[in-house]
């Protein structure tokens, strides 16, 4: 599934989490988004974004992306 | 039980310990100092005749029935005037007042109707009282001189008639009107014998009359009285329960005659507010009753059939066999359901338990996902609790108000009045709106600042403020030292340069003095209070904001006492209560992480269920997850998200690929288009329970009548569970708060036999604080120390364009009540029939649009079309509407955005563009294929 915005619903969350991180050094805010993702996702909606990571890297702001890959951990 | 009547003391009563004694009639008695003898006397139990005065009204000494004689002093002062003295003799009775008393009365009734047994007030009439009490016994003026006799009656107001022939010019109606409430919307008249009540010269209708009905409740006689008293009769007896509607939560006497209610009148001991009402707690109660109720269950295998009216127990079964049938095909995550801030706290806990219990999964949200779930997530993040820190009382302390992204006069009229009260007393104002509300200058009142930012830019404008309280060195040091953390990396993130008010000027559109002078008098005026609305949290910022608002309080010193405060003004009855009950997918009841072990740990042992550690779907991830397939099945109590959630299209669509759509409301509304169940739910009237209110007031839901489906809610979702297979049983609601009680430590002191011994108790209510806890942090954070966090300001993807200029922002008027189910089924509808967009003239001229045009609405997920008004309440570039009406659909053209935290949607900034509806519009409005013409609504 698409929005409007032509980005699956998880990339478009994930994004605009990682812009309010854009403060933080990379790697805090990696940490810090995967923390917010872990705490509110539904556990298919992280899954949905982990595919997303993997097949569409490029989708993902590079703070999310390196979030993602922190929750497979 | 029989008619409730409170006693009027007849003077308000004053602050501070009772120091000055007198002796009444021989009785001594101790009162604050200022009491006026009338209520000296009152509390000493001794009722001295009256008619101008009473007790929620300050003393006006002119209607001359209460003059009393004092030792020591000449002539025969007016009791409610005069303050009492130390030592000081009174005496009420006597030959003397006694001739004057019946010579005011003779006065009085000379020219007033002697119809007393026909009269709609008999029986409960002050004028027919005191003439008893006087000892009136001939009146020797006939009626053949001049007289009012022949005043007409003015009927034009839909819920009370003005009997000019009965006033007796007491003003009791034109004070409360101005001291209560304040509008000043009526005045007297005339001088002399020629003085009349007059709603500013106009009827009541037409004039700035808001019918709060204070005048009504003030009104000695039966000049102004209930037309359902008229038609009815006084009623016999009262029940005391709580309004349905906004979050202020107000207490009202249900009065009753028979089993029919006659009317809602706000109840004095009412902590929320004290004797006062708005047009909707007051008047609006009549859907409770209204015909289009449904009042059997229903069900059909598809949205297109008819339905079929069932019998609860073919209801229950078929709901539960086939959620459990799709669990079995989809997995346990496919279903899951939403909980209603309309129903009461009992409902609410029954539901979520239903869902993680019987449905054994997390997917659980409430409608407080639109509205103020940014409040939940920034409050907590900051303060370390999610929810406003104030009672309402506080206000009557605040030195600076400001109020930001709400409309309080219309959203919160009970509140407002009491705000409107503390600025004429010398209060300074701060409105941070796009739009300017009534509040920026109304009678009496005048902002000292309106910051009319552009929709979008709030964090901008907190983190300006914030930047020159830091810069201009007005920080409370000491507050900061003891009280907070992680304040230096805030203040050097606050005081770069990119945050100060003149490099976001153009951005905000606020001028940069305007807005350090606001700042300044924030931060230095006195007990600074922040009250807001969701102009503030529904942004794609709004938790952002929520937190910039937190660290401008805490850096301030503006937390953790009477008068200041951070205070998020609730949107329904019992949104407050329904996120404290556990309804979001994150957070089991008391707001604790479902994946804490040891929380969850006491919940599987007191509910005999695994639960899962993980957090389940909110509202718009359900939606995307229908339309991906992977979530196939909603309960939804009482609300209708087909009307009031964003992007219209998105979420009819959601709801049409979902198996099973089971609805519990008291309507076939929007959302019932799509539903496979009908399951109809109760009336406040009929509920038995408790709603928590904006200022965390836990506040008693008494059933007035039986429900008039034959069960009350929280039974059908018990036996929804049991019939799962999960067992859920209460024989009372009080056993439900009980087990809320006994799992939740902010609401362990809490039960029904409290709230009924107290009246009501703000949460916290356990050990530490028996009673309940009107401020919060006061002798430190909820978390131990205030946390600053920083507030970068991130625009909105939002943008107008040139193909979508303009920017919409959405809000609700004073007679209408979000979607309108409940509003739009009552006389309210007088007032607001339908939505319209109101638009700079500006904006319309170069677009050719004349006021009161037709005009198409259009955003790039939809369009609909409404009314044109032309205003200049914004600014050019903005437009406003209203969504109350279901034929309007305000909702197709606001966006898939939403706050980055919480998910909550972005309502407040559309870009739209708005033009002649010529050709007819392209509004998909409630896509037509599912508008079924079965269905009324």
């Amino acid at each position: 599934m698409t929005t409007h915005t032509g980005m699956s619903p998880q990339v478009r969350l994930a994004n605009e989490i990682a812009v309010h991180f854009h403060h933080q050094p990379p790697e805090q805010a990696a940490t810090a988004i995967a923390e917010h993702i872990r705490a509110f996702w539904d556990p298919r909606m992280r899954t949905e974004l982990l595919q997303r990571a993997e097949s569409e890297p490029d989708a993902l702001d590079p703070r999310a992306l390196a979030a993602a890959r922190l929750l497979t951990g | 039980m029989s008619l409730l009547k409170e006693p009027d003391l007849g003077t308000p009563a004053k602050p501070g310990p009772a120091t000055v004694t007198v002796e009444v009639d021989g009785h001594p008695v101790a009162v604050p100092e200022g009491t006026s003898v009338m209520r000296a006397a009152a509390l000493s139990g001794i009722d001295i005749p009256k008619l101008c005065a009473t007790d929620s009204l300050e003393a006006f000494g002119s209607c001359r029935l209460c003059l009393v004689e004092i030792d020591g002093r000449r002539g025969t002062p007016a009791s409610c005037t005069t303050p009492v003295t130390q030592g000081m003799k009174v005496t009420t009775q006597s030959p003397k007042l006694e001739k004057l008393r019946q010579g005011v009365m003779e006065l009085y009734i000379s020219d007033h109707p002697l119809d007393c047994l026909t009269c709609s007030a008999n029986g409960d009439c002050e004028l027919q009282d005191m003439s008893g009490v006087v000892g009136l016994r001939q009146v020797r003026y006939g009626y053949d001189g001049e007289n009012h006799l022949d005043e007409k009656t003015d009927s034009s107001n839909p819920y009370f008639d003005f009997e000019a022939s009965k006033c007796i010019a007491c003003s009791r109606c034109v004070r409360a009107c101005g001291e209560v409430q304040g509008t000043f919307a009526l005045t007297i008249e005339g001088r002399g014998f020629g003085s009349k009540v007059s709603a500013g010269g106009t009827d009541f209708m037409s004039s700035e009359c808001v019918s709060c009905g204070a005048c009504v409740q003030a009104c000695p006689t039966a000049t102004l009285q209930e037309k359902s008293v008229v038609q009815l009769g006084m009623p016999t007896r009262s029940v005391v329960t709580t309004c349905a509607y906004c979050g202020v939560g107000c207490s009202f006497k249900a009065e009753l005659r028979g089993a029919e209610l006659v009317r809602m009148v706000p109840y004095k001991d009412g902590g929320a507010n004290e004797g006062h009402s708005c047009v909707k707690g007051r008047f609006a109660f009549g859907y409770a009753t209204h015909p289009d109720r449904v009042l059997t269950p229903m069900v059909r295998e598809s949205i297109t059939d008819e339905w079929r009216p069932v019998d609860w127990e073919t209801a229950i079964s078929y709901t539960a066999s086939k959620l459990k049938d799709i669990q079995t095909r989809h997995g346990v995550g496919a279903i899951g359901g939403i909980t209603s801030s309309r129903t009461t706290n009992e409902e609410v806990y029954v539901v979520q338990k239903m869902i993680r219990a019987a449905f054994g999964n997390n997917n659980v949200d409430t409608c407080a996902r639109v509205c103020h779930s940014p409040t939940g997530y920034g409050l907590k993040q900051t303060f370390g609790t999610s929810a406003g820190t104030q009672d309402f009382r506080s206000v009557a302390k605040s030195d600076v108000i400001m109020v930001i992204g709400a409309n309080p006069t219309d959203g919160h009229p009970v509140f407002a009045s009491r705000m409107k009260r503390r600025l004429r007393e010398g209060a300074k104002l701060i409105v941070v709106d796009p739009r300017r509300i009534d509040l920026v200058r109304s009678p009496h009142i005048e902002a000292a600042h309106h910051l009319q930012l552009a929709p979008g830019t709030n964090v901008a404008v907190v983190n300006a403020m914030a930047h020159v309280v830091l810069t201009e060195g007005l920080v409370d040091r000491s507050f900061v030292d003891e009280r907070c953390e992680d304040f230096d990396a805030w203040a050097e993130f606050i005081a770069r340069p990119e945050n100060s008010p003149e490099a976001v000027e153009e951005l905000t559109g606020v001028p940069a003095e305007e807005l350090r002078a606001a700042a300044r008098l924030y931060a230095t005026g006195g007990n600074g209070a922040i009250y807001y609305g969701l102009g503030v949290t529904e942004h794609s910022q709004g938790s952002t904001m929520v937190m910039g608002m937190a660290n401008l309080a805490m850096a301030t010193g503006n937390i953790g006492r009477d008068g200041v405060g951070v205070n998020p003004l609730r949107g329904q009855n019992n949104v407050q209560g329904s996120c404290d009950m556990g309804s979001f997918p994150h957070e089991l009841p008391g707001y604790r992480h479902v994946s804490d072990d040891v929380v969850r740990g006491v919940f599987e042992n007191m509910w005999g269920s695994t639960l899962l550690p993980e957090p389940g779907l909110r509202i718009p991830n359900m939606f995307d997850a229908a339309i991906e397939g992977t979530f196939r099945a909603i309960f939804v109590q009482g609300e209708d998200i087909a009307q009031s959630d964003p992007n219209t299209k998105h979420v009819h669509a959601a709801l049409a690929a979902m198996e099973l759509v089971v609805v519990q409301d008291l309507f076939l509304n929007e959302t019932a288009k799509f539903a496979h169940v009908f399951l109809p739910g109760t009336s406040f009237l009929e509920k038995d329970g408790t709603f928590t209110n904006a200022e965390r007031r836990i506040n008693r839901v008494r059933p007035v009548m039986a429900p008039k489906t034959g069960k009350h809610e929280w039974e059908i979702v018990a036996e929804i569970a049991q019939a799962m297979g999960y067992p859920m049983r209460y024989d009372q609601p009080s056993q439900i708060m009980d087990e809320i009680a006994a799992l939740t430590p902010t609401f362990a002191g809490v039960s029904f036999d409290k709230l009924d011994k107290l009246g009501s108790v703000q949460w916290p209510c356990n050990d530490n604080a028996p009673e309940g806890t009107p401020i919060m942090h006061m002798d430190g954070f909820v978390r131990g120390k205030g946390r600053f966090v920083q507030t970068p300001f991130v625009p909105t993807r939002e943008r107008s364009t040139r193909k979508f200029p303009l920017i919409l922002t959405t809000g609700r008027i004073l007679s209408q009540y979000n979607v309108g189910a409940q509003t739009r089924r009552t006389g309210n509808v007088a007032w607001h029939p339908e939505d319209v967009l109101e638009i700079h003239p500006h904006d319309a001229e170069v677009r050719g649009i004349n006021d009161g045009d037709e005009v198409t609405l259009a955003s790039r997920v939809g369009a609909t079309s409404l009314r044109a008004v032309f205003s200049d309440r914004m600014p050019v570039g903005v437009v406003y509407t209203t969504f109350h009406h279901p034929v309007t659909g305000a909702n197709v053209v606001t966006t898939e955005n939403s706050d980055w935290a919480t998910n909550c949607p972005e309502y407040k900034v559309t870009a739209v563009q708005v033009g002649l509806k010529n050709p007819p519009a392209t509004a998909d409005v409630a896509s037509s294929e599912h508008r079924l013409p079965a269905m009324a609504d």
